[in-house]
């Protein structure tokens, strides 16, 4: 058994949920660099989708831009971004949506906008980019984000992106596509939503985990599944592609990719 | 018929105070240089138009060009903050700045409207989202047809639109290549087109569905190499990721934001002297390592 760090788990544990036959839309950073673990390991085939244009990236190293050369340079087809949208997002052909978050609520809903009043902001976060519609239009959405009781908030200062909204059916009323968030995924644990209210709980700790650390960082009551699992360790396939992936990033950037 | 000019003459002529301006390119192909020109002829009361404000709109908002933004994400890509955006958002330094936020596929879709000569763009997005609590121009509309009700948005019409490609014939037909963003349509949907571009050749050698944009639909080309710096231009150069990173301890503080545009934009003459002045910087910087 190898060592990892609680970032690797959230990154194994991110990528793991990512099938070989699917069609994913990448954001930048984490998730990008989970889809790209995936694709290294145990999903050579799922097709990667990039919001610049490039459809099917096959990057050897994380891009540290969503626009990177080596994104169009890999990719079966190179499209507008205008067409990425209509086309292949609202068009209904992707399957995962795969998110990073600022913060995220017990209803997977996301803020990428603001911290404090939207006119007198606390903190001016980057804001929308492609996520408001990919979480709306994506036949699912997986979220990785690290957790703390600023990152998981009981009521979020903006709803940049909708996950279930006011939970229960809330969604399917507001007539969006897709299924919404399935899973969050942290470097503490996974939460699911649960069936029928739609709140996320913890399903699966991470190895060496406890519920009590889970509790203190997240910002609302957060429940646990009757039966948590405990999340199976990154193993030494997994450990080496990530660590190589991350390494080639570093030599080609100078930086390494994707903390943001 | 684009004329071929210099990048100061076709600013002169064609960017004007208080106008809407969009400078395009998503990632890829920003055109920079054309950024430090607006600047160094001192444009004032701008509507800045971009998906991603990046560096350029930073530089602007700092400088003191710009009234209002609309945009969809305004970060330094995988670094973190614009600080002159946010300190102009948070703090009205140099002068308030007016913001309207949209999503990526909504200013998209807007500006394939602007292209397509229609006055709004229809698109399946925001239920959920607070952002058209706070941005009283998406609405919505409901289909004549299922009853569906859309978001609808104000097409972009900017008065001007500045790209950057790889090249340009010597007639001013223009080729882009890679990651294309929406530079064609911002191009085509602004009553002027700047395009700046890494060369002039005698034949682009288009291949047939390249993205060409002909001559007669931009108002001037200009030879400017390397004018997509800090980002980069497919087959030419590669993005200074290191420059994204200097940039936000220059553009961290209000005092070291203007020396540093006071020294390297206002302080030379034009791009390629910005160039070797950042070249001879970057040396020195490099020996006292």
């Amino acid at each position: 058994m190898m060592n990892y760090s609680t970032n690797e788990m959230m990154t194994v544990a991110a990528a793991r949920r990512l099938g070989n036959d699917s069609v994913c839309f990448v954001g930048i950073g984490l998730p990008s660099k989970a889809a790209n673990l995936a694709r290294l390991t145990h999903a050579p085939d799922v097709v990667l989708i990039y919001e610049s244009g490039p459809i099917g990236a096959k990057p050897s190293v994380l891009p540290l831009s969503i626009g990177d050369g080596e994104l169009a340079e890999t990719a079966d087809t190179v499209v507008p971004t205008g067409e990425i949208f209509r086309y292949w997002l609202q068009g209904g052909r992707i399957d995962v949506g795969f998110l990073g978050a600022a913060q995220v609520d017990k209803y997977g809903n996301i803020n990428t906008t603001v911290i404090g009043d939207y006119h007198q902001p606390k903190v001016r976060l980057p804001g929308a980019g492609g996520a408001p519609e990919i979480a709306g239009s994506a036949k699912k959405v997986l979220i990785i984000l690290k957790q703390s009781h600023r990152t998981f908030v009981d009521k979020l200062a903006f709803i940049t992106s909708v996950g279930h909204g006011e939970g229960g059916d809330h969604r399917r009323q507001l007539g969006l596509p897709g299924a919404g968030p399935v899973a969050i995924i942290t470097d503490l644990c996974i939460m699911e939503p649960e069936a029928g209210t739609n709140e996320f709980v913890v399903t699966s700790l991470h190895p060496g985990v406890t519920r009590e650390q889970v509790i203190e960082n997240t910002g609302w009551a957060i429940r646990f599944t009757d039966k948590v699992a405990v999340t199976e360790a990154p193993n030494e396939t997994e450990l080496t592609a990530l660590r190589e992936l991350e390494a080639r990033t570093a030599a080609a950037h100078g930086q390494a990719g994707g903390e943001e | 018929m684009a004329e071929i000019l210099t990048l100061r003459e076709a600013v002169q002529r064609f960017v004007n105070d208080g106008d809407t301006l969009a400078l395009e390119g998503f990632t890829h192909l920003i055109p920079s240089a054309a950024a430090h020109e607006i600047i160094r002829q001192g444009r004032k009361d701008l509507t800045l138009v971009r998906m991603t404000p990046d560096l350029v709109y930073d530089l602007l908002i700092g400088a003191g060009c710009a009234k209002k933004l609309i945009f969809s994400w305004g970060g330094n890509p995988g670094v973190g903050s614009l600080h002159r955006l946010r300190d102009a958002v948070e703090k009205g330094w140099p002068q308030p700045l007016e913001i309207e936020e949209h999503s990526h596929a909504d200013l998209a879709n807007a500006y394939v409207a602007g292209a397509s000569g229609l006055p709004f763009a229809v698109l399946r997005a925001y239920a959920g989202s607070d952002l058209p609590k706070v941005n009283p121009l998406i609405r919505s509309v409901t289909c004549p047809f299922t009853g569906e009700v859309l978001a609808a948005v104000p097409s972009v019409r900017p008065d001007v639109t500045v790209i950057h490609a790889q090249k340009a014939d010597r007639k001013g037909n223009v080729l882009i290549q890679g990651i294309l963003g929406v530079q064609k349509e911002a191009a085509l949907a602004a009553r002027r087109c700047i395009v700046t571009v890494e060369e002039i050749v005698d034949d682009l050698k288009a291949p047939m569905n390249a993205c060409v944009l002909p001559t007669w639909a931009l108002s001037a080309v200009c030879p400017v190499p390397g004018g997509a710096h800090p980002s980069y231009a497919h087959g030419y150069y590669e993005r200074d990721n290191r420059f994204y990173q200097d940039w936000d301890p220059i553009a961290r503080s209000r005092e070291g934001f203007t020396a540093w545009i006071d020294a390297f934009i206002r302080g030379t003459a034009d791009f390629s002297a910005f160039q070797e002045k950042m070249g001879q910087a970057r040396l020195a910087a490099q020996e006292a390592e």
